[in-house]
């Protein structure tokens, strides 16, 4: 397998992070089966041996295909159902028995018979406009590739005595499956989505992997070196010695944390004197919930509701959003989900919904504005937010806040929904908790106002900051601006706690502020009783809680608030994290990727 | 509600992803259980409920409404199955 070596410069490529992790070592890149060698058949006498060469070879995959299925034990047993369906494909009348017609119709061998019935299948689901539904060709296709491996020499494994990096068109979740997982270091897969079989697989194997890597196949040849971050979804292609260095320190630091972190995520988020912090996660799919749970997540602090609203042609019914609720609910009880309803506009748009261009997006018709001025669209998500509410512990917040008159406002359509479905005999969710995001200064200015009407606040620092320093993270010539450890972000922050424990109300904070460590002993300090953060830094922030004292933290607090500009505040900060957590200098490493 | 004979029916799918592979495995496992011959519409498609990659490609997301139609000498039964069943999914 190895190549001689000249130099080559080295690649970037940006792919879709889909399952955590860095992996460093040579690419064995898996080709799609020859269809190449195809030919015509000269007399009818050599149908009948083509159509027992494809009984065969079919028998061969449904042998290997039942194979691993037995060796997909408890870990893997969510896989079966996968392996049963490829089953079900390959005794398929679509695939196989219309490459036996074709053998005799057509004249011609197998591989060509199988390719064309391929070809013919593939034209039927490229159509669909369902998006899930059309990466479900590429089961029919796995199935296909399975048939030639077998007509190929029975579906050995590549060679492999050394680990390998595995690069693809498009694996099979069973070339994942079957594959000998110490040998494999990694997989890159040039097509596929986070919510792909093969990458749902390699999460669970706990394999770096990223998928979905444009122009992978072009780029990268069998025996190239390549760094696999599964962390932020980057591959290098034959790294120069810099780069190669500084990604193997990245992966021991990863590795380091790793392990640790999975001592600290099932532990409780307690201070030495033992005062509780809820540490959630944000998700945006239920594909994520699992990683949630795995590292040590108490909670959904932040479920953004628009993954469903973005992806499909339309605003998804009553009925899909039921289902995809109940489903979260029940795999995160007893724990707590926070479900925020629809934040779009702005630049984010529900297809068949179009919106007038707006001059400004971030200060026009967005969020809860919109939702008040799109009746249907908002109850919609009520209802089945109420009715799916029974299958766990629902929270429900708003976001982009502005006034009390707003507020009021929405829980009037809480109400008319909630007394809709009373009237239908439907549940109406009427113990769940109401609450609403803290993230534009108005609010904070009258959080005491707004608290008596709640149930709980939760601080969206990301488009506070935003906000309050009139600062567009994304523009480059102001981005240095945005900074989360400013006295007035910290005020704004101090003033909502307060507010919030007034009025006898939770306070959370879901912003990407919750997971910078730096930032953690302010936070406690101020008394915010939840942090939710990306799932992988949950492990970390807990390490750090546990080494924390309360007492310390809101003398910090008390400090850096008094403090006349950022600088200051940084400076003294820095002093006081020495003390607080002398040997913790490494920078967070489950960010080991370019940070964006 | 289109006027039905009573080995057809329509049913709403309302899982969460359609009718992606895991159940459409369900769907077409109950079905090659009857001797009858069973297809689905849907989407102005027809598709052989024997045959899932046909099932896979009439493309049904969640919220389709699918006619269901048997012929054959458990007709009955089948209809009543494969509806409680993607009542179920």
């Amino acid at each position: 397998m190895k190549e001689v070596q000249t130099q080559i410069d080295s690649r970037k490529l940006h792919g879709v992070a889909a399952s955590p992790g860095i992996a460093i070592g040579r690419a064995l890149v898996l080709v799609d089966q020859q269809w190449g060698r195809t030919r015509r058949l000269k007399s009818s006498d050599e149908v009948g041996l083509e159509e027992a060469r494809l009984a065969a070879a079919v028998a061969g995959a449904r042998q290997g295909l039942l194979k691993l299925k037995e060796r997909c034990d408890e870990d893997l047993a969510q896989f079966i159902p996968i392996i049963d369906s490829h089953l079900l494909i390959l005794g398929d009348p679509m695939l196989v028995d219309r490459a036996r017609v074709l053998i005799s119709e057509r004249m011609v061998c197998v591989e060509m018979a199988l390719q064309e019935s391929l070809a013919e299948l593939e034209e039927k689901l490229a159509g669909l406009n369902d998006q899930y539904l059309r990466e479900r060709a590429a089961d029919g296709r796995h199935v296909a590739n399975l048939i030639m491996k077998e007509l190929f020499g029975g579906g050995e494994e590549p060679d492999q005595d050394e680990p390998i990096i595995l690069v693809g068109h498009d694996f099979s979740p069973e070339d994942v499956l079957s594959m000998d997982s110490r040998l494999v270091l990694g997989f890159v897969n040039e097509q596929g989505g986070v919510t792909g079989h093969t990458a749902i697989v390699a999460r669970t194997v706990a394999t770096p992997a990223v998928v979905g890597c444009p122009d992978l196949c072009q780029e990268v040849v069998s025996g190239d070196l390549l760094v696999v971050d599964g962390n932020s979804g980057l591959v290098v292609v034959n790294p120069d010695q810099r780069e190669l260095a500084t990604y193997q320190e990245r992966k021991k630091q990863f590795e380091l944390y790793s392990e640790q972190m999975s001592f600290f995520a099932h532990l409780p988020a307690e201070t030495k004197d033992g005062r509780k912090v809820a540490v959630e996660a944000n998700l945006e799919m239920l594909e994520e919930i699992e990683l949630a749970l795995q590292y040590g997540a108490s909670g959904i602090g932040l479920f953004r509701s628009e993954f469903y609203y973005l992806t499909q042609d339309g605003p998804p019914q009553e009925e899909l959003l039921v289902s995809i609720y109940e489903h979260l609910l029940a795999s995160m009880s007893p724990f707590p989900v926070t479900v925020r309803t629809l934040d779009i506009g702005g630049d984010k748009q529900v297809k068949g919904h179009h919106s007038r261009h707006e001059k400004n997006p971030a200060l026009g018709l967005k969020a809860i504005r919109l939702s008040l001025r799109k009746p249907d669209l908002f109850k919609t998500q009520l209802r089945a937010l109420f009715r799916a509410s029974e299958h766990g512990k629902l929270r429900i917040m708003f976001p982009m806040i502005t006034s009390y008159c707003e507020l009021l406002e929405v829980k009037e359509v809480v109400a008319q929904v909630r007394a809709e479905l009373r009237s239908q005999g439907l549940p109406s969710g009427d113990d769940i908790e109401i609450g609403m995001m803290v993230e534009v200064p108005s609010a904070v200015a009258v959080a005491d106002t707004l608290a008596k009407e709640v149930d709980f606040f939760s601080i969206g620092t990301n488009d506070l900051i935003q906000y309050a320093m009139a600062v567009d993270r994304v523009n480059e010539q102001v981005a240095h601006m945005y900074n989360p450890l400013h006295p007035a972000v910290l005020r704004m922050i101090a003033q909502v706690v307060e507010a919030g424990h007034d009025a006898g109300i939770e306070v959370g904070l879901c912003g990407e502020m919750a997971g910078d460590v730096d930032a953690l002993p302010i936070l406690l300090g101020l008394g915010l009783d939840t942090l939710s953060m990306h799932p992988l830094a949950i492990p970390y922030v807990k390490k750090m809680v546990r080494k924390t004292v309360s007492d310390e933290a809101e003398m910090l607090a008390v400090d850096l608030l008094e403090c006349p500009s950022a600088v200051v505040l940084q400076e003294r900060l820095k002093g006081h994290l020495e003390k607080f957590y002398p040997h913790a200098s490494e920078s967070e490493p489950w960010l080991a990727g370019e940070r964006a | 509600m289109p006027k039905e004979s009573p080995y057809n029916c329509e049913v709403v799918l309302a899982n969460s992803h359609g009718l992606h592979a895991r159940p459409a495995t369900l769907l077409v496992e109950k079905a090659q259980e009857f001797k009858s011959e069973i297809f689905i519409m849907a989407n102005g498609r027809k598709a052989d409920c024997k045959s899932i990659l046909d099932i896979l490609s009439c493309g049904c997301p969640s919220g389709t409404k699918i006619f269901l139609s048997a012929t054959g000498p458990d007709r009955k039964e089948a209809v009543i199955a494969l509806r409680n069943l993607i009542g179920e999914l």
